[in-house]
């Protein structure tokens, strides 16, 4: 039972951790502060749901279509909606202010778009749903499956802020936006480009989600919340940090979950939230301010 | 002086409105009112301070419920007085946890906090009450939660007027400015915006309060409605959250808009207005009040000018 | 007796220690500059005095009780006023509210009618008489400087803090300054003055303070201080010593 819980636990926290990592780029990069995420996250779910039961095309090459969709249209987000509020905003808090308000409208649109195609009710298939034994214990196959992939994207992700000069340009961004063009970096093409990776890993994240879990119209502001939670809890812009943090907080709603009451997961998840708050804002694993 | 008297007269005047108004526009008026009442709280502590409150309903909704809970067991004076004080303590426990920081961390606390109230409500009636879903039968009818809303609208307008001309007023916008500067002034930052901030959710929660006999029938998914936060958000951004009427004025059209778009595009309103909400964003990020002013200096200066 | 004093005050930012083991003391009604080359740690001296940044580690006293623990409301109600490097103005308030920002959260507040002969006294004092109700942000680079100084001079400093509030004025404006400043000398307070206007710490400083590299390096008399060996070099390298 305890065994089962936290293979459950890994499985949702590795699902949390990629997600968050998209935000932690979104956010620690081009300095948007998201809240449409988790709709772009459902969005990419129902995306792989009717590849998988409309057209029969398997989660993982529905991927092929669906991240790059997400990619796409994170990409058109910034360009059309949050560019423009980047170049007027002279300071970075009215920048948070406006990209705060912009994506909050964005959030309603997405998630309106959703209920007119799909209506309000839970969604799910069955996808690779065979039980597999680990350690003496059963876990779904897709579950597996899942956290296979939330690690090998996360690792992909990694290797590439850490290994290509690609990824330097965007760490020296999200280290220091003001003296980056000194160096010769466009500060806002990169910011472009991690806002829509941030969104290509969403996408990522909502192929996953839609493997195993049930997912409804309404339920991005969820995601967008833990995402955010496990991104505050790592500290912002510290991909390590994010996926510590999202095991951690897949482990503790899941162990509440088996052993409390399923009704008080998010309740639990705000108490996390409020403890690092409380104790160290900068995140558990986040350098000290000043 | 003059402007007091107006303003005591044209509360006078609304005042009789249930007297010749049918149930239809009647119902229409204590929406405004409603609305009008969340949109000036909100804007009296997240317009100068800039901590932006996604919140709302959370507080509105407590408000609700709590009428919905206690109605049969208490006078309903106390109930209004016992759902003032939930308000006040989810406001601190906010507050304290959130305020001493970036307003980054406030609205992201407030973001997921009406779906968190939501849950542990449910989670009460659930396992606690085994009740979800409430009847609530009180003897008011719409005419007297029309009065009670103007009331609270009337209170709620001096309250703001009181903080613009006050030393709290000026501390919140010294604060909005600039924080850092506020504190080396002396102005103790985190208590003046729990203040205003307790304030300003108290007010909410009462507007839920009063308008739960309109339901009948109260449930968390009900009165909980995330769509309530953001109306009221773009309320007051429309109207001007730095202005005293300003998001009374930006309460008027949009709750009117909203009413005709659920009506006649009940699946697609959501979109719609998140399309305006954004427009809003973009196009008038100090208000309407506050563009049509630089629009009225620009011409004006324009006449000067040969 | 002494006003303020440092000891043993350090302040390290993850790897840097940008003040280390700094100690003094300031006597009530001196009027003292806090020298050193760019990035010598005088900057974080004053916004460790001032609570702005909490210390590593020292004690920072004002007449003997110790404001190193407290914020910097608390710091202020104490007494202790400053300017900012780069004009820190109130942007949408106008010059009269920013100086009443001061004068209403101040230990002994001052507000409403009462404050507006206060504020118009104070924007005087400053050379800004009859400016109130002009908004903030209109005002000139050097007419913000003269309003930061009113609006700290409105908190009713005992230790007034000012960080290069001379720098970028030209040489009309800068004689102007000086005789403001010598000014509020005259009327008591105690000054602590980070300059890089040599001709400025000059004329208004009895004592000065060197840091470099987050050091003090020398304290004493100006003209003294000023002919320093080591001074000389930190300040334009070992050749010229």
């Amino acid at each position: 039972m305890l065994l089962s819980a936290i293979l459950t636990g890994l499985v949702l926290g590795g699902t949390y951790a990629l997600v968050a990592m998209g935000l932690t780029l979104q956010y620690g990069v081009a300095r948007i502060m998201n809240l449409a995420y988790g709709d772009v996250i459902i969005a990419a779910s129902f995306g792989a749901f009717v590849l998988f039961t409309a057209l029969g095309i398997n989660p993982l090459l529905g991927m092929l279509v669906v991240i790059p969709a997400g990619f796409v249209l994170s990409w058109l987000i910034y360009a059309v909606m949050l560019q423009p509020l980047a170049r007027r905003s002279r300071d970075r808090g009215r920048l948070e202010g406006d990209s705060i308000l912009a994506t909050f409208g964005l959030l309603f649109v997405i998630q309106g778009v959703a209920l007119v195609i799909f209506g309000a009710g839970f969604q799910s298939y069955s996808f690779l749903a065979v039980p597999v034994d680990i350690l003496g214990t059963t876990i779904a196959a897709n579950r597996l499956l899942a956290f296979v992939l939330a690690v090998v994207f996360g690792l992909g992700l990694w290797l590439m802020l850490t290994r290509t000069r690609f990824g330097t340009v965007i760490r020296a961004v999200a280290a220091n936006p003001a003296s980056a063009p000194l160096v010769g970096i466009n500060v806002d093409s990169a910011a472009r480009f991690a806002f829509a990776l941030g969104g290509a890993l969403a996408a990522a994240g909502g192929v996953v989600v839609s493997m195993y879990l049930t997912f409804s119209a309404t339920m991005g502001v969820i995601f967008t919340m833990k995402a955010l939670i496990v991104v505050i809890m790592g500290g912002v812009g510290n991909l390590m940090g994010a996926l510590a943090a999202g095991l951690i907080l897949g482990l503790v709603e899941t162990l509440v979950a088996s052993f409390i009451d399923p009704g008080l997961t998010l309740a639990a998840t705000y108490l996390i939230f409020l403890a690092v708050l409380v104790i160290r804002p900068q995140g558990l694993f986040g350098k000290a301010a000043r | 002086m003059m402007k007091l008297l107006a303003a005591l007269v044209a509360l006078a005047a609304l005042a009789f409105v249930p007297a010749f108004a049918g149930p239809y526009p009647l119902g229409l008026g204590i929406g405004i009112l409603g609305y009008g009442v969340l949109a000036t709280a909100w804007a009296m502590f997240s317009g100068p301070t800039r901590y932006i409150s996604l919140a709302t309903v959370a507080f509105f909704g407590l408000g609700a419920y709590t009428v919905a809970v206690l109605a049969d067991v208490l006078p309903y004076p106390l109930v209004l007085l016992v759902a003032a004080l939930v308000g006040l303590v989810v406001a601190l426990i906010v507050g304290l946890a959130t305020l001493r920081l970036a307003g980054i961390y406030f609205v992201i606390f407030t973001f997921g906090l009406t779906e968190l109230v939501r849950q542990l409500v449910t989670y009460y009636e659930v396992n606690v009450t085994r009740t979800l879903g409430r009847y609530v039968f009180l003897p008011i009818g719409p005419e007297h939660i029309y009065w009670q809303l103007l009331a609270l609208l009337a209170a709620t307008l001096a309250i703001a007027f009181w903080v613009s001309r006050s030393r709290i007023g000026l501390a919140l916008r010294v604060i909005g400015d600039d924080p850092d500067v506020a504190s080396h002034l002396g102005v103790r930052i985190t208590r003046t915006k729990l203040t205003l901030f307790s304030i300003s959710c108290v007010i909410m929660t009462l507007a839920g309060a009063i308008q739960a006999p309109r339901w009948t029938y109260i449930e968390p998914s009900i009165v909980f409605n995330p769509t309530t936060s953001f109306l009221v958000v773009i309320m007051a951004l429309l109207g001007g959250p730095n202005r005293l009427f300003g998001p009374l004025l930006g309460a008027i059209p949009l709750f009117l808009l909203f009413e005709w778009l659920s009506a006649n595009f009940p699946n697609h309103y959501s979109i719609i207005l998140g399309l305006l909400f954004i427009a809003i964003v973009f196009v008038l990020p100090n208000g309407v009040l506050a563009a049509g002013d630089s629009l009225w200096s620009r011409l004006t200066r324009k006449a000067v000018r040969p | 007796m002494s006003l303020l004093s440092l000891r043993g005050v350090t302040k390290s930012f993850g790897g840097l220690t940008a003040v280390n083991g700094l100690s003094f003391d300031l006597i009530a009604g001196e009027t003292v500059g806090l020298l050193g080359p760019n990035g010598s740690g005088k900057t974080t001296a004053l916004n460790l005095i001032s609570g702005y940044l909490p210390v590593s580690d020292g004690i920072i006293a004002l007449s003997g009780e110790t404001i190193s623990t407290i914020g910097p409301e608390r710091i202020a109600h104490r007494g202790v006023a400053r300017t900012f490097q780069l004009v820190r103005a109130l942007p949408s308030l106008s010059v009269g509210e920013n100086v009443l920002a001061a004068l209403a959260f101040r230990k002994a507040p001052v507000w409403g009618r009462q404050a507006e002969s206060h504020i118009e006294r104070l924007l005087a004092d400053v050379g800004l008489a009859g400016r109130a109700a002009q908004p903030a942000d209109s005002l000139t680079y050097i007419d913000l400087k003269r309003m930061e100084l009113a609006r700290a001079l409105a908190s009713d400093p005992q230790l007034l803090l000012l960080d290069e509030w001379l720098a970028g004025l030209n040489p009309t404006e800068l004689r102007a300054g000086i005789a403001l400043i010598t000014s509020l000398r005259q009327r008591g307070i105690t000054i602590l003055l980070v300059e890089h206007v040599m001709d400025a710490v000059r004329a208004l400083c009895t004592r000065c303070i060197v840091m470099n590299a987050g050091s003090k390096i020398a304290d004493g008399p100006t003209a003294e201080v000023l002919a320093d060996a080591e001074v000389i070099r930190a300040y334009l390298g070992d050749d010229h010593a």
